[in-house]
């Protein structure tokens, strides 16, 4: 009896499954553990760990403007527009040049807000040109294809933007101006946070509300919806499905403009050809920490990946006993990307997806 | 596609608005001025000239292409379709004049190259075809008949006879193929025929008419009475017996060959065919997990920066060495050391769907190498710092110092690679690999483990990869985490995906195309990755099965061979899951 | 004589939605069984439920008197079953033969490092699975066709190439998902004809899926009705075919009622 049980389980055990859990518990332990020693140690003061909150929030509404786009594309086509990072970074490298020429001529000092709404429409005008014009010569065609056909397009086609703007604007580092209405801090439960930094989040918000309505209220949105139920019955029902697969990519085209302005405005170093590049990553990675093709979780997803980059390394591994790790931070949103993927693929509001038998 | 056919004056406009954007791009983009220097003939053509009129050639040959019909108004709406297409370059010289050189005129207060770097007086140059702004309307109206002239041409590949049109599309490509690659030409001429011949066929870098001449004369005959195709049926025609011996002469004739090869290219080239090599080893690993078992690994820099740094760490003098080993020694464990990351890498994405997992190969990837540039992992390997002093490998007492012995140990890895490679495709493992790549589902209902299939693939390949990340250590003496970058995995996957996947001499023709091109060609190597991602894009668009696809073996036993049957109709098979 | 393949009380759910529910079936050995029901009965899903590809939330498959439930569909090939799909899933980009070697894969054992180095077990076996992989094909009837790829063959070749895949691993029992869809009336006849062949040939045990319901009545000696994911009927070809629950699933009740009169009265 108990050998007949033992022989039926033995011949069930997965020994994937038994590694991912492993695995799993090997990381709980370390989380737990580097938690433990780091707050018991009190090396950080509670305002310091509000300034890394909100420093991460303001990071994370960059990751979440770009998020969005991902979740887009991929609920409408199911596909992971790889180029996106590089959509972004196409609205910000046009619009540092418009930037530092207003900061010359005076303009900026005049009137700031009315130059950074001028930035802000360059650089959503420059990037859902791009995103359109990415659409319309390297996906459409090949709509119909095997999955991986448009994903290596769209690697060739990051490099091709990569490599197309460090061609026309070169390859020096460009920074956006400092705003002066823009500096100085706030208290917030007893920590100066900067005040740029609330008001990139606000904007985010504001953003993301805005889209929101879009999708839920509009009829372009509610065709949107449609086209990423089902292609076949949206054109049965007198959708254009092209016109809406464009309006999808511009509208993502449009928030990685923007992302880009905000970026600028509270990091305004490193404009350069490969700024879009981790940025786009990492924002992939929010989108699927929210359950990818889920509007509001990219969004949701975006923040807390801000977050938990800038809180964890300090939170985690400095409580390890690691030196430097800030040197690590990247591989922190990376490491959360794989983690994500392995244990939780659906996301936090997402369908299973990621996993075959979807 | 469209059922109703265009008016001929959109034809015109819309082929000349994209050949001449095609052409404005090439500008603003730098490759017109970046090859302004580099002549083809003489001092007349340059490699700048040639990519600006590409753009024009396309204009004309897509108008020609859809009104080939009637060929008078084919050539007709192609000369015009050529002056349409110099109006995007009119343009930027008017804006180059009007933003970057004279801001008086508008009285412009922003200079627009600190925007465009490219819109300089050299462009401007260039695109009057010398004549500059003094003598702007001279300089015009030769643009304009350039473009004229050139977008004749792109039509007169279409509208030719055929025999002629090849023709001439082998003698152009010829005469450029030898302009371009006249560094490394002159090389090997110098080497067999001696500096007298080189006089003859070069003058500074570049091919002299007379040579461009007959070079372009020989190509154009060889195309005009299609040689190839000739040799081909006469080839059809000779007896299978001799045919497959033939073909061993032929490839002993060709491996006898590569072992001289370094000796008559000389060390510069050497080291050319050294990358070359490196690569094909490690794209043969990259073939094995992406091209037979169809998982696509972004990340596949990590196992070269595994191979490299056990070699770096095992054999090196300086303060990091462990180990002390000599090359040959530390080989099996940087192999070892491969296997087993590829094991540790691979598990964890066992689960996960094609574009999931890339995205995830590509995230280890790059966590790998921000854990190598770090301080924490420093005293093991090196941090920013790198590994530096790595012995050359010795052997009989011969230090493999220079590219020319290096060149020798890829051969016999790639050989061995290759070896590797086509036993196991003709094995149940290969069979097992390209069953999961059709379809994972029944290939799992077919009996395949999975787990273990997908372990192997990525076990195996990436062995190879840090096999070559041994080797490129061992050449370079010092490594440093950051060449160990996602450029490397790209550059991998579009060998590749380019050459075509799965398929062994389409890697060869890869890594040479892709590799070794930008290696002779200095000034390329600043739009290298502009050409990978257009030629990828170009690729997935034209020829998904890259340009040297696998081919389908033929394994029947020719039992019921008098059935003629026809090749049958296209039918789906099963869903597109 | 018990039964090859046994299921008991077989629950699948998918969220709210329950698939197959408490689905009980028995297969003798060396019989050719039908399942059959209107489309989105839970057809399909009960065969994903028997080859491992889902596991159900309830209930017990037996084969060959042993449980099989939650193994992994490797395995599950492995003890003896072998399986065709509805929606014709050959490898598209390998060859008819390289299909057929595939499917051979259970029962070769030779591992990847003899084939490097090609080792004379290693060879003798492969000669042996092309020459079984030919004569598979030739007893399918696609002689000649073997280095075509599959995607390039005609439909009916690929059914058949489908099944001569399946034969490949000599299985003890063999499922076929509906093998006759998408073929007109006179194809039809000449696959039940095929598959009655097989059966009486390598005397395997077949349990199909049909969704017509004419076609299985001739061949099938046993028939398992099933609607909504669940079990209306049982039995051999005539008793399902006086069955008004089958009628009614079938054609709606209303159809069912006129039916059942009509019959009643010419019975009269």
């Amino acid at each position: 009896m108990l050998k007949g049980f033992l022989d039926r389980y033995l011949e069930r055990f997965s020994w994937v499954s038994f590694f991912l859990r492993l695995f799993q518990i090997a990381a709980i332990i370390i989380i737990v553990v580097g938690v433990y020693n780091t707050l018991t140690t009190a090396k950080y003061t509670n305002a310091q760990w509000v300034t890394l909150v909100f420093a991460g929030l303001a990071q994370g509404s960059i990751y979440a403007l770009i998020a969005l786009g991902y979740t887009l594309v991929y609920g409408i086509l199911l596909m992971i527009n790889f180029a996106h990072g590089e959509v972004y970074m196409a609205g910000a490298f046009t619009a540092v040049f418009l930037a530092n020429y207003q900061a010359e001529s005076g303009f900026l000092a005049r009137s700031p807000w009315l130059a950074i709404l001028s930035w802000l429409a360059l650089a959503v005008v420059v990037s859902t040109v791009i995103a359109i014009l990415l659409e319309r010569i390297a996906y459409r065609p090949l709509r119909n294809a095997p999955r991986l056909v448009p994903l290596i397009t769209a690697i060739g086609a990051s490099f091709v933007l990569q490599y197309t703007f460090r061609g026309f604007y070169g390859t020096v580092f460009r920074s956006y101006p400092t705003v002066p209405a823009l500096q100085g801090t706030v208290n917030v439960f007893g920590a100066q946070v900067p005040l740029v930094q609330l008001v990139v989040l606000i904007a985010a918000i504001i953003l993301m509300v805005i889209l929101y309505f879009f999708v839920d209220r509009t009829k372009r949105g509610k065709a949107m919806r449609s086209v990423s139920e089902d292609h076949d019955v949206s054109r049965l029902m007198g959708i254009n499905i092209d016109r809406i697969i464009v309006t999808t990519f511009a509208l993502g085209g449009a928030l990685a403009g923007a992302a880009g302005i905000f970026n600028g405005l509270f990091r305004p170093q490193g404009v350069f050809f490969f700024m879009g590049f981790f940025p786009g990553l990492k924002a992939f990675t929010a989108a699927v920490l929210g359950g990818i093709g889920n509007v509001r979780g990219a969004f949701i997803g975006g923040l807390l990946l801000g977050v938990i980059e800038s809180l964890f390394p300090n939170l985690i591994l400095e409580g390890l006993g690691i030196p430097a790790v800030n040197q690590l931070r990247d591989a922190f949103g990376f490491t959360m990307l794989v983690l994500i993927l392995i244990f939780r693929p659906q996301g936090i509001f997402g369908e299973r997806l990621a996993e075959k038998k979807a | 596609m469209e059922e109703k056919p265009r008016p001929t004056w959109q034809i015109i406009l819309r082929s000349g608005i994209l050949g001449g954007g095609i052409a404005a791009y090439l500008c603003l983009v730098g490759l017109v001025e970046a090859f302004s220097e580099r002549f083809l003939i003489g001092s007349f053509l340059t490699l700048g000239e040639v990519m600006l009129v590409t753009g024009i050639l396309i204009a004309g040959l897509l108008t020609a292409r859809e009104l080939k019909d009637n060929k008078i108004l084919a050539t007709g709406s192609s000369l015009l379709s050529g002056v349409v297409s110099s109006l995007p370059l009119i343009l930027l010289i008017f804006i180059t004049m009007l933003f970057v050189l004279r801001p008086e005129i508008l009285g412009a207060t922003y200079n627009l190259r600190d925007m465009f770097v490219n819109l300089s007086p050299e462009l401007v140059e260039i695109l009057t075809l010398g004549q500059g702004l003094d003598n702007l309307a001279l300089g015009i109206l030769l643009l304009i008949l350039l473009s004229a002239l050139m977008s004749l041409l792109g039509a007169a590949f279409v509208l030719l006879p055929r025999r002629w049109s090849l023709g001439l599309i082998s003698g152009i490509a010829w005469v450029l193929v030898i302009g371009i690659f006249s560094d490394t030409v002159s090389q090997i001429v110098r080497q067999v025929a001696g500096q007298g011949m080189i006089r003859v066929i070069f003058v500074n870098e570049a091919l002299t008419p007379q040579a461009a001449v007959i070079i372009f004369a020989i190509a154009f005959v060889t195309g005009f009475f299609s040689v190839h195709t000739r040799i081909q049926t006469r080839w059809e025609g000779i007896p299978q017996t001799q045919q497959s011996r033939t073909r061993m002469i032929l490839l002993l004739a060709a491996f006898g060959f590569l072992l001289v090869l370094p000796w008559v290219v000389g060390l510069f080239l050497s080291q050319a065919l050294f990358t070359v090599g490196l690569f094909v080893m490690m794209c043969l690993g990259l073939n094995i997990v992406v091209g037979y078992a169809g998982l696509l690994d972004l990340g596949y820099v990590a196992f070269f920066a595994f191979g490299a740094y056990t070699m770096g760490i095992l054999t090196t003098t300086g303060s990091l060495g462990r180990g002390g080993l000599n090359f040959w020694m530390a080989i099996p464990f940087c192999i070892l050391v491969g296997v087993v990351w590829g094991l540790i890498l691979g598990f964890p994405v066992l689960r996960l769907r094609g574009d999931y997992l890339a995205i995830v190969t590509l995230g280890f990837g790059e966590i790998i190498r921000i854990l190598a540039l770090s301080d924490w992992l420093a005293p093991f390997e090196g941090g920013a710092q790198g590994v530096l002093h790595i012995p050359y490998p010795n052997f009989l007492g011969i230090i493999f110092d220079s590219p020319q012995y290096m060149y020798y140990v890829v051969i016999a890895g790639g050989l061995i690679a290759a070896f590797v490679t086509i036993r196991l495709r003709e094995s149940r493992l290969g069979r097992q690999w390209m069953a999961m790549r059709e379809d994972e589902d029944v290939a799992e209902a077919m009996g395949i483990n999975l787990v273990q299939t997908k372990l192997l693939a990525f076990a195996i390949g990436a062995s190879f990869g840090a096999l070559a990340g041994g080797v490129w250590a061992a050449r370079l003496g010092n490594i440093f985490p950051h060449s160990f970058n996602l450029l490397i995995s790209i550059n991998a996957l579009a060998v590749i995906i380019i050459g075509g996947m799965g398929s062994i001499p389409g890697v060869i023709i890869g890594a040479l195309v892709l590799v070794g091109m930008p290696e002779l060609l200095r000034e390329f190597t600043e739009y290298r990755y502009l050409m990978y991602g257009i030629l990828l894009i170009i690729m997935m668009l034209v020829r998904p099965e890259g340009l040297l696809p696998e081919a389908t073996r033929r394994r029947e036993l020719h039992t019921g061979e008098d059935e003629n049957f026809e090749p049958v109709s296209q039918q789906p098979v099963g869903s597109d899951r | 004589m018990a039964p090859i393949l046994r299921s008991e009380n077989v629950t699948k759910r998918f969220g709210g939605l329950i698939a197959v529910s408490n689905f009980d079936v028995e297969v003798e050995e060396h019989s050719i069984s039908a399942v059959i029901g209107p489309n989105g009965a839970g057809k399909t899903t009960f065969f994903n439920c028997i080859t491992g590809f889902y596991v159900p939330e309830e209930g017990e498959i037996y084969f060959g008197g042993r449980t099989i439930q939650g193994l992994s569909p490797d395995l599950i090939t492995k003890s003896g079953i072998a399986r065709t799909y509805q929606n014709i899933r050959l490898f598209a980009n390998m060859t008819a033969i390289e299909n057929i070697l595939v499917g051979q894969h259970p029962r070769l054992k030779s591992s990847w490092i003899s084939s490097i180095f090609k080792t004379r077990g290693q060879q003798e076996e492969e000669a042996l699975a092309l020459e079984e992989a030919n004569r598979l094909l030739r007893y399918v009837g696609l002689t000649g066709l073997g280095d075509q790829l599959a995607h390039n063959l005609p439909y009916g070749a690929q059914r058949r190439l489908e099944i001569a895949r399946a034969l490949a691993s000599q299985p003890v029992l063999l499922l076929l998902d509906e093998p006759t869809a998408g073929m007109n009336p006179q194809e039809s006849a000449e696959m039940m004809v095929f598959i009655r062949t097989l059966r009486d040939d390598l005397g395997i045990t077949i349990l199909l899926i049909e969704h017509d319901m004419r076609v299985v009545m001739g061949i099938s000696e046993q028939i398992s009705v099933m609607d909504f994911g669940e079990k209306i009927a049982e039995g051999n070809p005539k008793e399902i075919q006086g069955n008004p629950r089958v009628i009614e699933a079938y054609l709606g009740r209303g159809a069912a009622a006129g039916l059942e009169l009509e019959t009643r009265s010419n019975g009269n």
